[in-house]
């Protein structure tokens, strides 16, 4: 687990000095190599108790067609961390709109750590819709089916309206962290951008995330809400 | 527009106009205030170097054409580059001094010489280009008449200033006559670092593109054409994930577009007096626009294209791919000032300037014409009709020419089919009709490189293009080009090459047959021979096309005026073809002249 920390720090170190440099990679090279950083959400969530503060980010750096892809979600409740997921991918482009992501999945939070294998699909379909389908394999034999899908919808060319959907379909019960085989979660939002310039962009908006089946049940018993509506507040940045 | 910020519409307003020309050139920035002469001054352009012998020096220059103070690629501390003027038949000696940072060179753009002299480093022979602080001295005899420019082939550097107009006199006089004549440049400034640019457009490649449709214009056709129209109407757009209003890949948003070197905000200055010819000399020196051009009040006789004379033609309008040059004369008979308007193809900004018999007076600037957007036409799809046959020039081929309101300039009904065909070889065509091949896509086409092909592909020698089609005023089209005199090579081709202009939009990918230049085997001419190529269009973008050391010999439908170009706009899902006589020695470059275009649609060309 340390060496998968390592690595992952050495090439986000990476990351960092190909996006403050651009200038010295891309002297009129076809395909130089790039580095973006994306910020797609980081908000404040109100909620009935504490309200948590979550950030789903991406990176990659590479060329056109073979990149280093990295994912992160968190979540920070009262200052600690709840939530942390991270995942370092290979991304190789297989057709005009989509990539292929392979590599590694690492939950650091909640505990107990996860490590899984992770394949998906990334890209935009028909109808523009962006969407991220991945299926995870997990050290302790679980599989989960994750979709993500996003859509743009523009008022005019800064103010833009996005919903989106993710779920997740797991294949077995997992007791240690209250999930139950089946459709076990779904969380729908929409927001409302504002794009200052297109790199960054505060937004208000409202989330709704549901739990179904087993793991509802399991979330009720503990005493928590199966179904919560939040509003958020956050902002969305790339560079 | 509802929404915008007042700060972006600043920040709109600052770059399409940029600042007055008197502080822009002069670097003197926002708040020191120039006289009056020194204003007039600044708005009349680069100077003018004429002789044999011409020393040309590269260095940085401070600039400020926005408001915002940076370095430009300058030559002889003049942006543009000073105007050279040769004399046909003269050896010139040209002293290249690179006082950058960086490497540099110039490349002779249109310009009949050796491979050596070109200026392409590691593609024209024995150039490596010019390090910094050495120089490199050109040596070559003008074997041609005419405006023509010059332009680093370095890097970036011909965004950030390195450009500048040849005007070659004839030793015959000219088969026109004026009074004056004035060079009329237009580029596209911007103050960001164009690496920068390039790096955006791979990370998103509709940064600078703030016309992407909204709700509004989905309910205004929802009006219009009722749901299912709507739906029909989006549903190639939406399930080929590209949009109707890409037109530019870099435009006003960024840009400010400059004539002869002056921004919008005050426009360059051309004096006359009443009763004159004027000849413009007009040259895109762009990095990335397309401008139509026209003067609103005044018929303009084109002379000459890319230099060489044509059949004079009078329009209202036409349009310049980046890197092309036209000659027009006009004749201002009224004692008031004209305003030349050239206004990107994506209309989001404009270059301007004033032709006047007194600095005093000024011209209204109109409005710019409604954003174009693209058609199934320009896709290269098949609209359902028999498009199969390709030039539509040979007889029954002519129905698809003649949908969508194009028809062909000229009267082909004279045409003796039998007696051509025998001397022909296999599928082609004869000489200045193009080509009567189908249109196949190579293997390579095909992967996560390529995003669309046009199946479809036509010529559309008199279609004026995107924007331009039925606005009411006379727009020049490549079928209106006619040589002056007679087409200087009538042989048949012996071959013909197909290159396919191929890309990824949102990857922001380009190349050649699915190969971009990193990959790409060099073409091989063979000295002497008559060959065809044929450009097909399989992307959404117009491509100006620019073979450097022979001429591209364009069939525009008249085997015995057949025009020669050095830049070919090929269309959006169109097909053009030309003729080039392999008659220069050695490597030459190939490639797509829009600069964010060119690593990857590039070729080498070896003839031997
Ligand atoms: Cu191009």
């Amino acid at each position: 687990m340390k060496k998968f920390k390592k690595t992952l720090l050495s090439l986000l170190s990476l990351l960092a000095m190909a996006t403050l440099n651009p200038v010295a990679q891309a002297a009129m090279e076809d395909d130089p190599t790039l580095a973006k950083v994306m910020i797609n959400q980081l908000e404040h969530r109100y909620t009935d108790g504490p309200d948590p503060l979550v950030l789903e980010g991406e990176a990659w750096i590479g060329k056109d067609l073979h990149k280093a892809w990295f994912k992160i979600d968190a979540a920070r409740v009262n200052g600690k961390t709840e939530e942390l997921e991270v995942q370092a991918l290979y991304s190789r482009a297989v057709a005009p709109f989509w990539d292929l992501q392979v590599g590694l999945r690492q939950d650091f939070r909640p505990k107990p750590d996860q490590t899984w294998l992770a394949l998906g699909l990334k890209g935009l379909a028909p109808y523009w819709f962006e969407t991220d389908v991945a299926a995870f394999v997990s050290d302790e034999g679980q599989f989960v089916l994750r979709g993500q899908f996003e859509y743009e919808l523009l008022f005019t060319q800064q103010l833009i309206l996005s919903p989106e959907v993710t779920f997740n379909l797991y294949a077995r019960d997992d007791k240690k962290r209250d999930i139950g085989a089946g459709l076990a979660d779904m969380q729908a939002g929409l927001r409302l951008r504002y794009e200052f310039v297109r790199e960054f962009a505060p937004y208000v908006g409202v989330n709704w995330n549901r739990k179904f089946g087993e793991t509802a049940g399991l979330a009720r018993a503990a005493g928590e809400k199966a179904d919560d509506v939040q509003f958020v507040i956050g902002i969305r940045a790339w560079f | 527009m509802p929404f915008v910020g007042d700060h972006l519409s600043f920040t709109r307003r600052r770059f399409v106009q940029g600042v007055a020309a008197g502080s822009a050139l002069l670097g003197l920035g926002l708040h020191a205030a120039p006289t009056r002469a020194e204003q007039l001054q600044a708005r009349l352009g680069p100077k003018v170097l004429s002789g044999t012998r011409f020393d040309l020096t590269y260095s940085p220059l401070k600039v400020n054409f926005t408001g915002k103070e940076r370095f430009a690629t300058a030559i002889n501390g003049s942006v543009p580059a000073p105007i050279l003027r040769w004399k046909e038949g003269d050896t010139v000696t040209l002293k290249v001094t690179n006082n950058l940072a960086e490497d540099a060179s110039i490349h002779w753009h249109g310009i009949i010489l050796p491979s050596d002299q070109d200026g392409v480093p590691h593609v024209s022979n024995g150039f490596k280009g010019i390090r910094p602080g050495e120089s490199f001295t050109y040596r070559f005899q003008v074997q041609q008449s005419g405006t023509y420019w010059y332009h680093s082939h370095s890097g970036f550097q011909e965004q950030t200033g390195a450009y500048g107009v040849i005007v070659i006199d004839p030793k015959e006089p000219e088969p026109f006559t004026y009074d004056r004549d004035y060079v009329v440049m237009l580029s596209d400034w911007n103050d960001e670092d164009p690496s920068r640019i390039y790096a955006k457009l791979k990370k998103l490649s509709d940064y600078y593109n703030r016309r992407e449709r909204t709700l509004s214009d989905a309910l205004a056709d929802i009006d219009k054409m009722g749901w299912e129209g709507f739906l029909n109407a989006r549903q190639m757009w939406n399930e080929m994930r590209m949009s109707d209003r890409d037109i530019s890949d870099v435009t006003g948003y960024t840009y400010t577009f400059l004539m002869n070197g002056v921004a919008p905000a005050d426009g360059w200055l051309g004096l006359f007096k009443r009763g004159e010819r004027v000849r413009l000399c007009f040259v895109n020196g762009s990095a990335m626009t397309f401008f139509d051009v026209r003067i609103p009040g005044l018929k303009m006789t084109v002379v000459a294209a890319d230099g060489q004379y044509i059949e004079p033609v009078t329009v209202d309008e036409f349009r310049m791919g980046v890197a092309e040059t036209y000659d027009v004369i006009v004749e201002p008979s009224d004692d008031r000032a004209y305003t030349i308007f050239a206004q990107a193809i994506d209309r989001s900004g404009y270059a301007r300037g004033t032709l006047t018999p007194d600095p005093a007076l000024t011209a209204e600037v109109p409005e710019m014409d409604p954003a174009p957007i693209l058609g199934h036409m320009d896709m290269g799809m098949d609209m359902g009709m028999d498009m199969g046959m390709d030039m539509g020039m040979m007889g029954h081929g002519m129905h698809g020419m003649n949908h969508g309101g194009m028809k062909m300039g000229h009267d082909m009904s004279g045409m003796q089919h039998g007696g051509m065909k025998q001397r022909l070889p296999m599928g082609s065509g004869p000489a200045g009709y193009g080509s009567k091949r189908p249109v196949v896509h190579a293997p390579t086409e095909y992967g996560p490189h390529i995003d669309m092909r046009a199946d479809a592909a036509r010529y559309r020698l008199d279609d004026p293009g995107i924007g331009l089609r039925d606005n009411g005023r006379r727009v020049l089209t490549y079928a209106d080009l006619r040589n002056l005199g007679k087409t200087p090579d009538p042989r048949e081709p012996e071959r013909e090459i197909d290159l396919h202009l191929t890309g990824n939009m949102a990857r922001y990918m380009w190349s050649i047959n699915g190969v971009k230049y990193a990959d790409a085997e060099p073409i091989h001419m063979k000295y002497g021979e008559r060959l065809r190529i044929n450009l097909i269009n399989d992307t959404m973008m117009n491509h100006p096309i620019h073979l450097h050391g022979m001429w591209s010999d364009l069939e525009t439908g008249d085997p015995d005026h057949i025009p020669r170009k050095h830049t070919v706009i090929v269309q959006p899902g169109a097909r053009i073809s030309y003729l080039v006589t392999a008659d220069a020695m050695g490597g030459w470059a190939y490639h797509c002249h829009l600069l964010y275009h060119m690593a990857g649609m590039f070729r080498k060309v070896i003839v031997s």
